[in-house]
């Protein structure tokens, strides 16, 4: 029987992710970034979506400046060699293009929201944050105690994405996929979510997949989608199948200072495409293989027998 | 004028933070590189913990634009969860952590958040990352900014990674468990706390500057040290590995 999970970005985004729902992507920080599938987002104009994330290095940024985000749930939106993220601001400060609800988390925060609703707990305590304002300015957190020491605590309550979008370097028909690398909150967060939708560089066999198996990030029947997508995470960096764009985030700072910029920016790069193959044919090879891998490091194979 | 820049300096200041043997949860930008320092000269036994899961005994070989960089990666001692590495600090495994921000007041507490009116900033800043966390739980923190008037504050307007609040023992009273800022590095000199009242003490200033223009750069009558000092300016060995990890000047120039 063919694989009912295979399919383009722009079906995954139709079927699996409508207006007002809430989605959790960029959960590796810095690498793994699914930009394929937000700017698949912003083609298909969504509307009202939550986006839940630790950091999120550019990605937020443009989904919030395309008018698809009306509240975000993350330790921090901006650029991470850059600095400041500017649609975030206007959106923030100016209500442009419309106002943004905005509760404030600590990448543990978020990470334990995550790790809560994937292990069915209704939140989870720490003490981290006392004494910071996140938690009033956030408003779902509560402040309580230890029961046994009456120590302070504050509880995380568990968020639950609709969907979580991730990026791995490969996966199989049926939603087995492998990543590597730091991972960050990937794996809470696909255990959190309702469903999963994977853009991989490569498909592979299920055999290559199952050969080990403790490299699978998340239970393959959660998966809603596979999208094959080579170049799907660009600017942000995969291990072992190419580096970070320093300079695509220099540019995008530089360029989305002013509104128009921003909406020429995403005229060019997102809007006047019509898929990932047509971005990175807009990037150039010659820009496209000065990221390419220098040297290849694969590590040692493990056994599984018995 | 002096052959190396102020965040030369800094980075020398920051790596001078790193002990020995410590286990350091390493930041963004400028700590990165002061990390790489402290392991080949005085700390060659410390070890890094990155936030996005790493852990690594040996610097990057290559200069880092962000923790999650392929070459950060390559060579590393354990690549795992975030709440892994979040969990060791949580648990009080972290000696020093590292941490940046765009405003500072008298007791440490910084503000990555957000400038004015919570429900209607003047600026909307990125907000915390892991700061927040390291701020909550690491057993000694140092920050790295730049020192002008306009981020030196007597109260920031949003505590994002707490210092000692409103000074005394006030950590203790809201339930953190250990910790609080031990330095403040900025372009002009170093602050330390007083450990009686938390508030923050000039305790170096750099060559290049003097603690008259210090303390005109600081929102509050900026208290000295008793043991004030000229920073110690950078060695040669120390300016040239800096060099050799940063050689475009990305964040030192």
């Amino acid at each position: 029987m063919p694989s009912t999970k295979v399919m383009t970005m722009r079906e995954a985004v139709e079927r699996f992710i409508p207006d007002g729902a809430s989605v959790a992507l960029g959960l590796a920080l810095e690498p793994l970034i699914p930009f394929a599938a937000g700017h698949e987002l912003i083609r298909q104009q969504r509307r009202n979506l939550t986006l839940i994330g630790p950091i999120s290095d550019i990605l937020f940024d443009q989904l919030i400046g395309a008018g698809c985000a009306h509240k975000v749930q993350a330790a921090w939106v901006g650029n991470v060699s850059e600095g400041l993220a500017h649609n975030y601001r206007r959106a923030v400060e100016q209500g442009i293009p419309h106002p943004l609800t905005v509760e404030e988390h600590s990448n543990f925060s978020i990470a334990l929201s995550l790790l809560a609703a994937g292990l069915g707990a209704p939140y989870l305590p720490t003490k981290s944050l006392l004494g910071s304002d996140i938690p009033a300015q956030n408003g779902t957190f509560r402040q309580s105690s230890n029961p046994w020491t009456g120590d302070p605590l504050l509880l995380i309550p568990a968020i639950r994405p609709d969907v979580t979008v991730l990026h791995v370097q490969r996966a199989d028909e049926d939603g087995h996929a492998h990543a590597w690398g730091s991972l960050g909150i990937c794996e809470e967060a696909a255990l959190a979510a309702e469903g999963i939708i994977l853009e991989a560089e490569e498909i592979a066999p299920r055999e290559t997949l199952l050969s080990d198996p403790n490299r699978v990030i998340a239970p393959a029947f959660k998966v809603l989608a596979v999208v094959h997508e080579p170049g799907g995470a660009h600017p942000a960096p995969v291990q072992g199948c190419y580096n970070r764009d320093h300079a695509f985030y220099r540019e995008y700072h530089q360029q989305t200072r002013t509104l128009d910029g921003f909406h020429a920016w995403q005229e060019h790069w997102i809007t006047g495409v019509a898929n990932r193959q047509e971005y990175l044919a807009r990037l150039g090879s010659e820009r496209w293989d000065a990221l390419a891998i220098k040297t290849h490091r694969y590590a040692a194979p493990v056994d599984y027998g018995y | 004028m002096p052959d190396y820049t102020p965040q030369e300096l800094m980075v020398v200041c920051a790596a001078r933070e790193i002990q020995d043997g410590e286990v350091v949860f390493v930041g963004m930008r400028l700590p990165l590189i002061a990390f790489a320092l402290a392991k080949r000269t005085h700390a060659p036994n410390a070890i890094g913990l990155f936030e996005l899961g790493l852990v690594r005994d040996a610097p990057s070989p290559e200069l880092l634009y962000t923790m999650g960089d392929p070459p950060n990666i390559l060579g590393a001692e354990w690549a795992t969860r975030m709440v892994n590495v979040m969990g060791l600090l949580a648990q009080g495994r972290a000696d020093l952590g590292f941490i940046g921000g765009a405003e500072v007041d008298r007791y440490g507490n910084l503000n990555t958040s957000r400038i004015g009116d919570w429900n209607k900033p003047t600026v909307k800043l990125p907000g915390s990352g892991g700061g927040a966390d390291i701020a909550s739980l690491a057993k000694r923190l140092a920050v790295i900014l730049a020192h002008d008037q306009r981020r030196f504050r007597e109260r920031v307007d949003f505590i994002t990674s707490p210092g000692y609040g409103e000074g005394g023992n006030w950590r203790t009273r809201v339930g953190l468990p250990r910790g609080g800022p031990g330095a403040v590095i900025t372009t002009l000199g170093v602050l330390g706390f007083d450990p009686e009242t938390g508030e923050a003490l000039l305790r170096s200033y750099h060559p290049f500057t003097s603690v008259e223009h210090i303390q005109a750069n600081t929102g509050w009558p900026l208290r000295l040290a008793p043991d004030l000092a000229p920073t110690p300016e950078p060695t040669p060995e120390e300016l040239r590995i800096i060099r050799e990890c940063d050689p475009q000047g990305f964040w030192t120039r």
